[in-house]
């Protein structure tokens, strides 16, 4: 797998946490190839397992992009849904008008997405730790409220997008094929800006925001103009998650105002601090863990009330019909479910998913 | 841990499918289950309980699986939940929807990818009824326009001439008000559009509204808001001094807590519960028996809902595989509506009365609904010419 | 002019409840340096709490003082449970394990109410407006929140600036080990101020619920609005929370009041009626960003 090696990830001695890290990408990057076998198989249906996991890879990307400044430059972005929004009404305005290439849209969303992370970046990295949080949730919430009221564009109602980004007739836009092929492209993506963040971290850039982020009057003392390299952080992670948010747009093809909703900055930062901040595949397993869970733990709940229903019958014997309906019904509160096992990884899990395997503290 | 999940949900899915699975008839439900708004989804709920009870769990002599979905109140929620339904659980019909927004965002993987029948039991946003309308959409509900126009033109009707207009700040909410203004032709002497979903406080708009002295008060607000802004609206005193009327504020959901609140406030809905028919006295009959509760016009266009799919399923003797004949069959609307009278517009949406409704008291001290009049007899919605399917 | 005054009282009103939703907040993030975001869950259990106990007693003065101390073993039983392993984390576990606790208190609301909201019906007394002038009905519930918000602010300033207890929340904020050495028992100081924070946001929500009505995810709204007001006083501020409370309660009141009049002066009708909405949702936030920008630290904040 070359898109392993590119990410270095095998420089290293093999670590328990490089193998997992080999597995879990390699998982991902295959699935169009096992999935009909998962379907034969009556596990899931092919077509379902795609879309459910497109939805990760791109809000995997997401996270990626907010680890890169709040895992390793301490900036707690509250507001990065709001570039998912920027990205996804760029591709979702220009489809409606007929502009359809994603030669032109894709390349838009990004620098639209730069650009407004260049002003509130520029307004909010004057303030640190909590006020920061909340100015950056200022700005979102700004957009937000510009989303709803846009009504040429449906408002809060959304705009659905007839037709998907065109690259040249490579991504299909019909058939079951575009399936496929979008989920191969959203890998890519999620495989390039794996790449660009470790290579980030790991250079020069990365080194003043990580010592930024520490100590950022020492840094200043050596030199270095702390402030514009924050500010580039903050651009190059606002132009990232608007590629993020272009795919998505791409995905449901559908907008709305509720892409960038602040409960959606406050998902993306849970996912990273679930998976660990400050490492890069870190929001990797935070999306997978996070969506996932919201995806297939009622299920799994039922699952469970169910064996607990059948291991109590064979004893006590079974009770009315109704009961077991009503029994199993329990698993619609499966956000109980989620919220322990959420203070379960803070408490017992310090530096997150990653850590788990086989990390101490947080880099 | 990604295999191991999907493992666990086909073992799931292996539990909730025994062998018969393949002859069974299998819906999808969509609505809202968490959050504030679940008493809505509820209500859906209990009523196609009931219907599929009604129905002896079978149609055409095949099972019934209804499979229930959380929609979360989220548009991209509500979509992934509706790609599951057609795609892993590959049922035949979608039902259910509360909210514009999520019916949007999920119409196109339901219609269209899938091609599978939707049919919504509440939502009805304009660009559905007209542009966007599409042969695998059907609608047991209403289009948004609708209720509040009935509404207009009974406050017409009564000679009132200045009327205050207030509603919840989102596209449903634009879609009552210029319904409203499209029957009533008197002078509108204030607007306001409050935050949706999370005003807290009407004082501001209620000021407004005793110092221009309206000679009524024309309000939207959906669920859990209808209560606040009717408390407010008593506390302030204004209650005693302009008279109120309302769309989608009173109904038998929020009345447990609004009891004498809504007392002499009129509301306008293309059902109630009192209406003479007799599949709807058995609805609410059997609905009260069960839950103890009088159902809400939610939960009967869910009832609707199953019955004509039901109609549809009886009307091609279980062999639903011919989307053609499946959708002809459908737009018959062969089914005992408890409307009473029904059937579709070439757009899908049902043309059907409207009825003002007002709060009485029933025989056992419950506060319930009481059908007043009728405001639009057999009503079309104002789109369904811009719809351009045959 | 009897409208200005109705729509300034309206303002001041707002800000005194909103004032009463951050207060807690302010208590336990300003001084334990603790981000709570269950705080709005307390609000919440304040309010159900209130709505059962009124239905018990038919007294909304007796619900209400029933659900104040379960509002406190309520925060004290949470304190024990989590919330006192997280002190020595930053603040991005805070976020992560009280939004776990969050997602868990909605859903076990409506375990334990069902999915139905509540309205807690006033006693006459409380329920009619009074007569400021005979052209100026005021509704009487509104001043009891008045009353109510200016005696929690009192409260406070007693709290933290006159009282020992108050001298160690703030010794033990600064210096926790030095605290400890004088022989302060620095665990149960911060149950009982983590404690205090769960009952003024269990007031916050039984005063708030006649008005807003009872309902799953009420504390989820307003979580954010005292997040804004802490954040703009500055925070650990109580005078900062407060006078950012009123200047809020103010500009959002009189946005509402005024700005469609406004907008129509010098734009067209149907543009005004768009962006009138839109630009009063936008009020606080704007209001936020800018007093940040200006001052980043919030008006009367110290530390960030």
């Amino acid at each position: 797998m070359p898109a392993v090696t590119s990410l270095g990830l095998l420089r290293p001695i093999m670590t328990w946490r490089v193998a997992v890290a080999i597995v879990v990408l390699a998982l991902l990057g295959l699935l169009p190839w096992y999935a009909p076998w998962l379907e034969t198989a009556g596990i899931i249906n092919q077509r379902f397992a795609l879309t459910v996991m497109t939805r990760v890879l791109i809000l995997a990307i997401a996270a990626c992009s907010l680890n890169l400044i709040l895992g390793y430059g301490g900036m707690v972005s509250f507001g990065h849904a709001v570039y998912i929004g920027l990205g996804g009404y760029t591709v979702g305005i220009l489809a409606h008008h007929g502009l359809g290439s994603g030669f032109v849209q894709f390349p838009l969303a990004i620098l639209l997405s730069a650009l407004f992370a260049l002003a509130i970046g520029a307004l909010s990295l004057r303030t640190r730790g909590v006020y920061f949080i909340m100015i950056t949730l200022a700005f979102a919430q700004l957009l937000y409220f510009v989303g709803v009221g846009l009504e040429p564009y449906g408002a809060d109602d959304g705009l659905t997008i007839n037709r998907r980004s065109d690259f040249a007739g490579l991504i299909p836009d019909r058939g079951p094929d575009k399936f496929v092929a979008f989920y191969v492209l959203s890998f890519a993506v999620l495989v390039l800006v794996l790449g660009l963040v470790h290579r980030l971290v790991n250079s020069r850039f990365g080194m003043v925001l990580r010592g930024a982020r520490s100590n950022d009057l020492r840094m200043q003392a050596l030199g270095f103009p702390t402030f514009r390299y924050r500010l580039a952080a903050f651009v190059i992670a606002g132009a990232i998650c608007g590629l993020a948010g272009a795919l998505l747009a791409n995905h449901t093809e559908f907008i709305s105002p509720a892409m960038m909703h602040w409960t959606r900055s406050g998902d993306l930062i849970v996912m990273v601090v679930l998976g660990g901040m400050g490492s890069v595949l870190g929001p990797v397993y935070g999306a997978l863990a996070f969506l996932l869970l919201e995806e297939f733990l009622p299920g799994l709940l039922r699952l469970v009330l169910g064996w607990l229903h059948d291991g109590t019958a064979a004893v006590i014997g079974r009770g009315p019909a109704g009961a077991l309906d009503d029994w199993l019904r329990l698993a619609e509160y499966w956000q109980i479910a989620l919220g322990a096992i959420l203070i379960a990884v803070v408490l017992h899990a310090r530096g997150g998913i990653d850590s788990l395997l086989g990390r101490a503290g947080r880099g | 841990m990604k295999s191991r999940l999907f493992a666990s949900a086909a073992l799931l899915g292996m539990l909730a499918a025994p062998a018969w699975a393949q002859q069974s008839i299998k819906i999808g439900f969509i609505s809202t289950f968490s959050g504030p708004q679940a008493s809505i989804g509820q209500d859906m709920r209990r009523s196609v309980e009931l219907a599929v009870e009604h129905l002896g769990g079978k149609m055409a002599g095949k099972p019934v699986e209804v499979i229930f979905e959380d929609d979360q109140f989220k548009p991209e929620v509500g979509k992934q939940k509706s790609e599951k339904l057609v795609q892993q659980d590959k049922v035949s019909f979608v039902g259910g929807y509360i909210w514009s927004n999520v019916l949007l965002a999920s119409l196109k993987t339901v219609t269209e990818d899938g091609d599978t029948i939707l049919i919504s039991s509440n939502a009805g946003p304009h660009q559905i009824a007209g542009e966007l309308c599409h042969p695998n959409f059907f609608s047991t509900s209403w289009q948004n326009d609708q209720t509040p126009s009935a509404m207009g033109q009974y406050v017409q009707n009564k000679g009132v001439k200045r009327i205050y207009l207030a509603s919840a700040n989102y596209a449903a909410g634009k879609d009552m008000l210029s319904g409203f203004k499209r029957t009533f032709k008197g002078e509108i002497v204030g607007e306001d559009l409050t935050k949706w979903p999370d005003q807290l406080d009407f004082s501001a708009e209620m000021s407004k509204m005793r110092s221009v002295k309206p000679d009524g008060v024309f309000v939207f607000f959906p669920g859990a808001h209808g209560v606040q802004f009717l408390s407010q609206y008593a506390q302030t005193g204004l209650k005693a001094t302009i008279p109120l009327y309302t769309a989608f504020v009173i109904d038998a959901l929020s009345l447990p807590q609004l009891k004498d609140l809504a007392l002499g406030v009129p509301g306008a809905q293309s059902w109630v519960n009192d209406l003479p028919n007799e599949q709807n006295k058995r609805y609410v009959a059997d609905f009260r028996k069960k839950h103890g509760t009088y159902p809400s016009f939610y939960g009967a266009q869910s009832y609707d809902t199953i019955m004509l799919i039901a109609s549809a399923v009886e009307g091609l003797k279980g062999d639903v595989s011919n989307k053609d004949k499946l959708r002809a069959e459908l737009m018959k609307a062969n089914f005992k509506s408890v409307r009473g009278d029904f059937k579709f517009n070439a757009n899908h949406f049902p043309i059907q009365n409207f009825y003002i409704q007002e709060t009485v008291k029933d025989s056992d001290g419950n506060f319930t609904l009481k059908t007043v009049g009728v405001a639009m007899k057999d009503a079309k919605d104002a789109y369904y010419e811009k719809c351009k399917m045959k | 002019m009897t409208l200005l005054i109705e729509q300034t009282l309206n303002g001041v009103q707002l800000g005194l409840l909103m004032f009463l939703l951050a207060a807690g907040l302010t208590l336990v993030f300003g001084i334990m340096d603790l981000v709570n975001l269950a705080h709005g869950s307390l609000y919440m259990f304040g309010a159900y709490f209130c709505a059962t106990f009124t239905g018990w007693t038919d007294s909304f003065v007796l619900g209400a003082l029933l659900a104040l101390p379960a509002s406190l073993l309520l925060g004290v039983f949470v304190e024990i449970l989590v919330v006192r392993r997280l002190y020595r984390r930053d603040h991005l576990d805070h976020v992560l394990a009280t939004f776990g606790l969050l997602l868990i208190a909605n859903d076990l609301v409506r375990l334990v109410w069902g999915p139905d909201g509540r309205r807690i019906p006033l006693p006459a007394w409380l329920n009619q407006p009074i007569f400021l002038t005979p052209d100026l009905p005021y509704p009487t519930y509104r001043f009891a929140v008045i009353l109510v918000g200016a005696a929690v602010a009192l409260f406070l300033y007693w709290l933290v600036a006159r009282t020992r207890t108050g001298m160690w929340i703030r010794a033990g904020a600064s210096n926790r080990t030095m605290i400890g050495a004088l022989g302060v028992n620095i665990e149960a100081l911060f149950t009982l101020v983590f404690g205090i924070g769960a009952v003024l946001a269990g007031l916050a929500g039984l005063m708030a619920a006649p008005i807003v009505t009872v309902s799953i995810g009420m504390g989820d709204n307003i979580l954010i609005l005292a997040f804004v007001i802490i954040v703009i006083g500055g925070i650990g501020s109580i005078k900062g929370a407060f006078i950012a409370a009123m200047i809020v309660g103010m500009i959002d009141t009189l946005g509402r009041a005024m700005l469609p009049d406004l907008l129509k002066s010098f734009l067209s009708v149907a543009a005004a009626n768009t962006a009138a909405p839109a630009l009063s949702s936008m009020m606080i936030y704007l209001l936020m960003a800018g007093v940040l920008v200006w001052r980043p630290t919030g008006l009367f904040g110290a530390r960030g």
